[in-house]
């Protein structure tokens, strides 16, 4: 924040001449590496289908409607494994985050220097992988059907829950451990009595939430065999049989904003 | 009873916040300890029940030196000790009820606390102690719907229902309005007396510590620069233990107050 002296006045200014200089030069450079690089795309492009999508995307909206309504029947089933995959992966992988995250979070980690990286690695490396990829695996490890798919989402959410909850008990007031700790409570009552009371919303919303992640997630977790309604997308896909598509989408549709409409409620009522 | 030997904290960044401290607090005696932000009250009295880890020197309470004991005997030495908060420190999810009986955690073990199957003994105690503050009726609300002055009586009764011999109390008025403060002043001394515990206040205000405790120590920079009666506390002390500012006003309040306090 410089402050120029001129005719006895103090003039303000926000950025020193030097910085604005510097800012100027790094949007010109910004812009200039946009101009490039849109070159480079467009010389990549085959145009040629680009002009002609609006004409497909016509033809398959024509094709796709109206929606197969009749197909409904072949669907319970299928979205029935999908809720099921999405809740029973989330219950799994609550139950392992709690550890991770209680063993991760700086204020209850036994020890900062061996064991919170390992239960760190643990939440890199459960988030990074997509649920599509671990399926993928899982297929290939335990076979196709709904339980690869079970485990695939509880994999991938590990990291998720384990890391926002683990942000969550690092956040907590720690004046109600020290008091709670004062009573001469052992380590275990501490987090009982202490840290968990403390949390408890915030576990609670991280359950819900990644419980609507994971009903959107699991629906395509059929198209690599992993079960649910993803089996009939793909199947359909394959034999291109645009209504029953346009069906499927539009009960994924349903299931999902049901999912959100319930974990909306939900947080409402813990919040 | 109490009796700190040489007490010293250096903290990792290397501030000493307690110098070589002595002390030592008879059984039943109320004390204040006052002095300016950062004397070292606070991790004075932390460094009493371990809160804070003391660096060298001694805690002796009824002559156990709590600096050396373990894990397992510090938690039964703490449940002697009673701790009372500046934020009132309640786990605020829990009810009032819930937070009265944590003060027996120490004398249960962990899945009869989790399940919160407390002994009839301590759940009849904990409704006395709270007929006792005036919160009978409000044992099953939560913590954060009570208002500061109730809050803390619940803190004050989270420590009383420990059986302890020894109060710690940290700031117990600072978040209060100055009429609560003295009703919770008033209260815990009162209660003191009742049960022949001793007590360490600490306190920013130093007319509301002449007010009410028989013994006031001042500290500085980690040093005690005073130790005695209230009325001792002259302007030049206050300079000694605060600095240079006008005290004549601090001291003459004390009178006013008790004015006040008479006529309500």
């Amino acid at each position: 924040m410089p402050i120029l002296e001129r005719d006895d006045a103090q003039i303000w200014r926000r950025r020193t001449t030097g910085q604005s200089l510097v800012r100027w030069f790094g949007w010109l450079l910004g812009v200039a590496i946009f101009v490039y690089c849109w070159q480079l795309i467009s010389k990549s492009t085959t145009w040629f289908f680009v002009w002609d999508a609006p004409r497909i995307a016509n033809d398959i909206w024509t094709r796709a409607t109206p929606p197969k309504w009749g197909y409904i029947t072949q669907l319970g089933r299928p979205i029935w494994d999908t809720l099921n995959i999405a809740t029973l992966g989330t219950i799994i992988a609550l139950f392992l985050a709690v550890p991770v995250a209680f063993l991760a979070a700086r204020n209850t980690t036994p020890s900062a220097l061996f064991i919170r990286p390992i239960a760190l690695l643990v939440i890199v490396s459960t988030r990074s992988i997509n649920s599509l990829i671990w399926a993928l695996l899982l297929i290939a490890i335990i076979g196709p059907g709904v339980f690869a798919g079970v485990i695939a989402i509880a994999i991938r959410s590990i990291g998720f829950c384990a890391k926002l909850l683990y942000e969550a008990i690092e956040e907590i007031d720690h004046t109600q451990v020290e008091a709670i700790t004062a009573t001469g409570a052992s380590r275990w009552q501490v987090m009982a009595y202490g840290i968990v009371p403390q949390i408890l919303p915030a576990f609670a919303g991280i359950a819900v939430f990644r419980w609507d992640i994971n009903i959107r997630e699991s629906t395509v977790l059929g198209l690599v065999g992993a079960g649910g309604i993803g089996l009939q997308l793909s199947a359909s896909l394959n034999v291109l049989a645009w209504p029953q598509v346009s069906l499927i989408l539009i009960v994924i549709l349903v299931a999902v904003m049901i999912s959100e409409w319930v974990s909306a409620k939900v947080r409402g009522a813990i919040i | 009873m109490l009796r700190l030997q040489k007490l010293t904290k250096t903290y990792k960044t290397g501030d000493q916040a307690l110098k070589a401290i002595d002390l030592e607090v008879p059984k039943g005696q109320v004390l204040a300890l006052i002095g300016p932000s950062g004397a070292g009250k606070s991790t004075m009295i932390r460094c009493v029940n371990r809160l804070v880890e003391p660096t060298s020197g001694g805690v002796l309470l009824d002559d156990v030196d709590l600096t050396k004991l373990g894990s397992g005997a510090l938690r039964k030495a703490r449940r002697e000790m009673g701790m009372i908060f500046q934020e009132y420190a309640l786990v605020e999810r829990l009810t009032v009820m819930e937070n009265v009986l944590s003060g027996r955690l120490g004398y249960l073990g962990f899945w009869r606390s989790f399940l919160r199957r407390y002994p009839q003994s301590d759940v009849d105690e904990a409704f006395r102690l709270l007929d006792r503050v005036g919160l009978l009726h409000m044992a099953d609300k939560r913590a954060d719907e009570l208002s500061g002055g109730q809050r803390q009586r619940v803190g004050i009764c989270r420590a009383l229902i420990q059986n302890p011999k020894l109060l710690l109390v940290d700031e117990p008025t600072a978040s209060l309005d100055p009429k609560t403060s003295r009703q919770i002043m008033r209260l815990i001394t009162e209660l003191c007396q009742e049960r022949g515990l001793a007590a360490i206040i600490n306190i920013h205000d130093v007319a509301l510590a002449q007010m009410f405790v028989p013994r006031v120590v001042g500290l500085r920079f980690g040093e005690i620069v005073y130790d005695g009666l209230p009325t001792g506390l002259t302007p030049e002390k206050l300079t000694e233990i605060y600095g240079e500012e006008d005290w004549e006003a601090t001291i003459e309040k004390v009178d006013e107050d008790e004015d006040v306090e008479a006529a309500e």
